[in-house]
Parts: structure tokens; C-alpha cells; sequence
């Protein structure tokens, strides 16, 4: 089991870095998680939209949205979500939220 | 079964509509359920078929049949396309101003192809130097722009996910290396292969032997690349991070989405027009008296025939139940079963389900066809299947000795429970 300090708290992470458990997550985390993804930091309010539908999204349907679902329903649009989070929305968002990573559709 | 007469309404009459409703016709009588089906074409397209089209392997006579002629005697074919869905009424309206009331609904109305949510791709170029297999149109036009094609860089481009058939695209990639190699001009013909996925496949297995294939056939691969624009005349795909890809042709699979009507039905679909759908008894989150198959469900598996047949069976079981009365409790586990083409008339065949990826071994049992090993027979079982689609799968006959969940005996590698 891999294990990882963030904000003074020792959380568990799988290989890739993503969170076993997402409720062991806090916000004061996700600067953190942000900066070792290089995802530009300070954090702003149009990340923050993300994050949290990352996490409302994750509690309800079991796994986090695809890039397209950001997309539609996240209040951010596509081109804007590759700003926040370069390389990868779905993948970057999902570990900064802290949050497993999403199951990518087969 | 209660006395009075119970009213089902199909939306789609594609692989899982005609199946089920023949497999339901079968079990009621005509005084104890009505059937209505509801389509907007006549034409039943075999859509493996549309691979092999533009290869000259197969033409659209070959692949296409009458909607109507599938359906058993007894079920009611209404050829109009649909308006929405009202769940609260339970009545569907259909363009014509009718209204067709349902005690129980099952939507089979798939995914449909949205070439116009990527910026560029169906603007100048489109059906010149960017095409789509993904349908009788395009597929037919690549024919014919294959048959010129002697140089340059093909492209093929998987926008995003959640597409139809999730192998096609590498085989269609495979089918080029055969086709352009019989042509005499591979070596004059670059291939590369290019996904939203970080790997050739989704599964790590399967992902690992399909990337060895794409090497050995020199085929490149281009990993989690986010298409976000298509530029048919400058000949580039460009990235959403900026990342742009020169093609002198481009073979695209564009985004899908459900059914346009089902945006027009409130609370029945989920952002993309999928139906929110329970994973293993097909029964929709919408309202208990919906129930989802095939394409339509935004359930975890495949969106593909093989997981639509397999599905069939269970949700006609559950249907019944709900009928009836009683609790839909018969489980679905996710099994898909696919033919994959890697050209020189060999075939690949993975089988998996929710829980288990696909591993070597044989299926369905230890005397089998070989799983994720090209061969000859693979390649026959996937000419063969067409035949049976439409005597045996359509009319909703049971393949003897597979059922609808995924066989574990003969896989090598110990799966999980």
C-alpha cells in the first residue's frame, strides 16, 4: 500500500497517485496535488467548479466524468478545462480532486 | 399475468428492439401483451459490415435488410421517427402528432454519430480527405477514396469515447495494412492509429497484444491525444493542448451521443442522451417501467452487437418479472465477445466482462477458438456471424452451449469472482 502526505495528513494513494479513498481527501490538499501534476497554481475559482463536480459527480455515479462530460455539464468548456488542467482534464482533475482515477468507457 | 392486456412499447428496431421483441412475442399471447416498434427507416444495416466496405471485402447490398421483415407475426412496425418521451404520461409521441400510451418501454434507439460536436470536422474536406466508416454514407464514399489512395499518410482518429464496436478502429487500421500491402504500395502508405486512450485498448491485457500487433504491422500509435479540431483542407487534426497531426487522409470516428429525441424527453437521458440504466438488470434509473438495451444504456460495457445479444436474454427474463409483477432480479455481467480483424484473413477474438478483462486462453471452454491469438478460424467465426445474426440472433434463437454471462473455463489467467 502506497501512502502520501499531503497537508500534513498521511493519506493512501495506488500507483499512479490517485486516491484510494476519496473522503480522506480536504481541500487544503489540492494546491499540493495540483503543483506535483503541473496543473498551474494558484488555484482558481473556474479549477475550483471542477473539482467539486469531479466530487459530486464520483459520490453519485460511482466514477468520475470524461473530458466530454466536463464538457457539457461542468460549467467549464472543453478548451477552457485543457487551460485549468493541461494534458489530460479528466485524469488531472480526478487526482487533484482526489478522487479514484475515472473508468475510462470501454 | 394479470387479465387485462399489458402495452409494450419498442423504440428502435436495430439488434436489441428486434430481438427482444421477437424473444417477447414468443412468450405471450397476442391478447395477453401488445407490441408496438417504433423506427424511423426501413433499413436494418449489419453494422460489422461497414468495416469491410471500404476494402471492396463486402458491399451494401450485403449488409442491409428490410426492418420490418425481421420482426416475428404479431408485432405492431410503426415506420415514423420519434419526438420524446413523456415518463410521467407514459405515452411516446411519434413526428406524425400520434401518441403510442405504454405500460412498460424499452428504448433500443442506440448511439448516433455527432460529426458536427468537433469543431471543423464536417466543414471543408469532410468526405474528401476526412471520412467516416461509421456509416453506410461514409463508409460507401471511403470505398471509393481508397481505390485512388496510393500515398501519403492515413490517419485514424478516435475522437472520444464512448464509440460503437470499441475494436473497430484498430481493425479498420489492420484491414489498411492488408488492403495497401495486396495494393503494393504499403511501403509508400504511412499508417497511424491515434486515441484519447493511454494504450491501443482500455484493457491492459488485450491493450498489450493489440500494441504489439500495430508494431509488427508498422502501424504508429498516437496515445491520449484530445482531438479538438479537424481541418479537412489544411489536412491537420489539432489538439486541444495545440498538438497538430498532418494526414493527407483521415479516417475519424466521431463522438456519439443517444438518440436526438431523448434530449427532448425530460429526465430520460443523462447528459449525452444516454439512458441512465441499472448495470445488471437493464432496468432504467428513470422509472421502473423502463428498461434499456444495447447502445442506449450508459452501463459500462461495450456499445456493441455482441453485448446487446448477450444482454437480450436477461432483460427479457427481467421484462417479464416486471410484468408479471414479481422483482427484475436476473443479473447481467457485462459479457462482450469480439471478433477482431487483423487483416490477411485472420481474426483475434477477446471475451470479457464488468469484472474480468480479456486474457488468452480459449472459448468458450478448453476446445475452443483461441482467445487473443490471431487465426484462420477467428477469422471464419467472424464471417460466419453474419449468417447467424440474421437466422439465429435476430429471431432470438439461443446459441447452444453459450449463455448470457461470460464463460471462465479455458481462460489461462485466473479471473476474478
Amino acid at each position: 500500500m502506497l501512502t502520501k502526505t499531503l497537508a500534513g495528513k498521511t493519506v493512501e494513494v495506488n500507483d499512479e497517485g490517485f486516491f484510494v479513498d476519496a473522503t480522506e481527501w480536504t481541500e487544503e490538499m489540492a494546491p499540493e496535488l495540483a503543483e506535483e501534476v503541473g496543473v498551474p497554481t494558484p488555484l482558481t475559482d473556474q479549477h475550483w467548479i471542477v473539482l467539486k463536480y469531479m466530487r459530486s459527480e464520483y459520490f453519485e455515479k460511482g466514477t468520475g466524468p470524461t473530458v466530454r462530460k466536463l464538457g457539457k455539464a461542468s460549467g467549464v468548456t472543453t478548451k477552457e478545462l485543457f487551460q485549468l488542467f493541461p494534458k489530460g482534464p479528466a485524469k488531472l482533475a480526478a487526482l487533484c480532486a482526489g478522487i479514484p482515477k475515472p473508468r475510462g468507457c470501454i | 399475468m394479470s387479465d387485462q392486456m399489458k402495452k409494450l412499447v419498442i423504440l428502435g428496431a436495430g439488434t436489441g428492439g428486434t430481438l427482444a421483441a421477437n424473444r417477447l412475442r414468443k412468450k405471450y399471447k397476442r391478447d395477453e401483451l401488445q407490441i408496438d416498434i417504433v423506427d424511423q427507416n426501413n433499413q436494418h444495416v449489419y453494422q460489422p459490415g461497414l468495416l469491410f466496405i471500404p476494402f471492396g471485402l463486402t458491399d451494401s447490398e450485403d449488409i442491409v435488410r428490410k426492418r420490418d421483415r425481421q420482426l416475428h407475426k404479431g408485432i405492431n412496425y410503426h415506420q415514423t421517427a420519434i419526438k420524446s418521451v413523456d415518463v410521467d404520461a407514459n405515452s411516446v409521441l411519434l413526428e406524425d402528432g400520434s401518441l403510442l400510451d405504454y405500460d412498460v418501454l424499452l428504448v433500443a434507439t442506440g448511439a448516433v454519430l455527432q460529426p458536427e460536436e468537433t469543431e471543423g470536422l464536417t466543414g471543408p474536406g469532410w468526405m474528401e480527405t476526412v471520412f467516416t466508416f461509421y456509416d453506410m454514407e461514409g463508409s460507401t464514399a471511403l470505398a471509393e477514396k481508397l481505390d485512388d489512395f496510393e500515398s501519403g499518410h492515413l490517419v485514424i482518429n478516435v475522437i472520444d469515447m464512448p464509440i460503437k464496436c470499441p475494436v473497430a478502429p484498430l481493425e479498420f487500421a489492420f484491414l489498411a495494412d492488408w488492403y495497401f500491402t495486396d495494393k503494393g504500395v504499403r511501403d509508400d502508405v504511412k499508417i497511424t492509429y491515434v486515441t484519447p486512450l493511454d494504450g491501443a485498448f482500455t484493457k491492459p491485457t488485450a491493450s498489450a497484444t493489440l500494441s504489439s500487433l500495430l508494431d509488427d504491422k508498422n502501424i504508429n500509435l498516437i496515445t491520449e491525444f484530445s482531438t479538438g479540431e479537424v481541418d479537412g483542407e489544411a489536412r491537420k487534426i489539432i489538439g486541444y493542448d495545440g498538438t497538430e497531426i498532418d494526414f493527407d487522409l483521415a479516417v475519424v470516428i466521431p463522438l456519439h451521443g443517444g438518440a436526438a429525441y431523448v434530449n427532448d424527453s425530460p429526465e430520460l437521458g443523462d447528459e449525452l442522451g444516454f439512458i441512465p440504466t441499472d448495470n445488471a438488470t437493464l432496468q432504467s434509473k428513470v422509472r421502473p417501467n423502463i428498461f434499456v438495451l444495447g447502445d442506449a444504456a450508459d452501463v459500462p460495457a461495450s456499445k456493441a452487437g455482441s453485448v446487446t445479444h448477450f444482454e437480450g436474454e436477461v432483460l427479457v427474463e427481467n421484462m417479464e418479472a416486471f410484468i408479471e409483477g414479481r422483482e427484475p432480479d436476473v443479473e447481467f455481467d457485462g459479457h462482450a465477445n469480439c471478433f477482431i480483424e487483423t487483416g490477411f484473413s485472420k481474426a483475434l477474438l477477446i471475451d470479457f466482462n464488468y469484472e474480468n478483462e480479456p486474457v488468452t486462453g480459449h472459448y468458450p471452454g478448453l476446445i475452443g477458438l483461441p482467445l487473443l491469438k490471431e487465426s484462420r478460424a477467428n477469422h471464419l467465426g467472424k464471417l460466419m456471424f453474419q449468417s447467424f445474426y440474421w437466422h439465429g440472433l435476430l429471431p432470438g434463437r439461443d446459441i447452444p452451449g453459450i449463455g448470457p454471462n461470460m464463460p471462465k473455463s479455458g481462460k489461462k489467467q485466473p479471473v476474478s469472482n
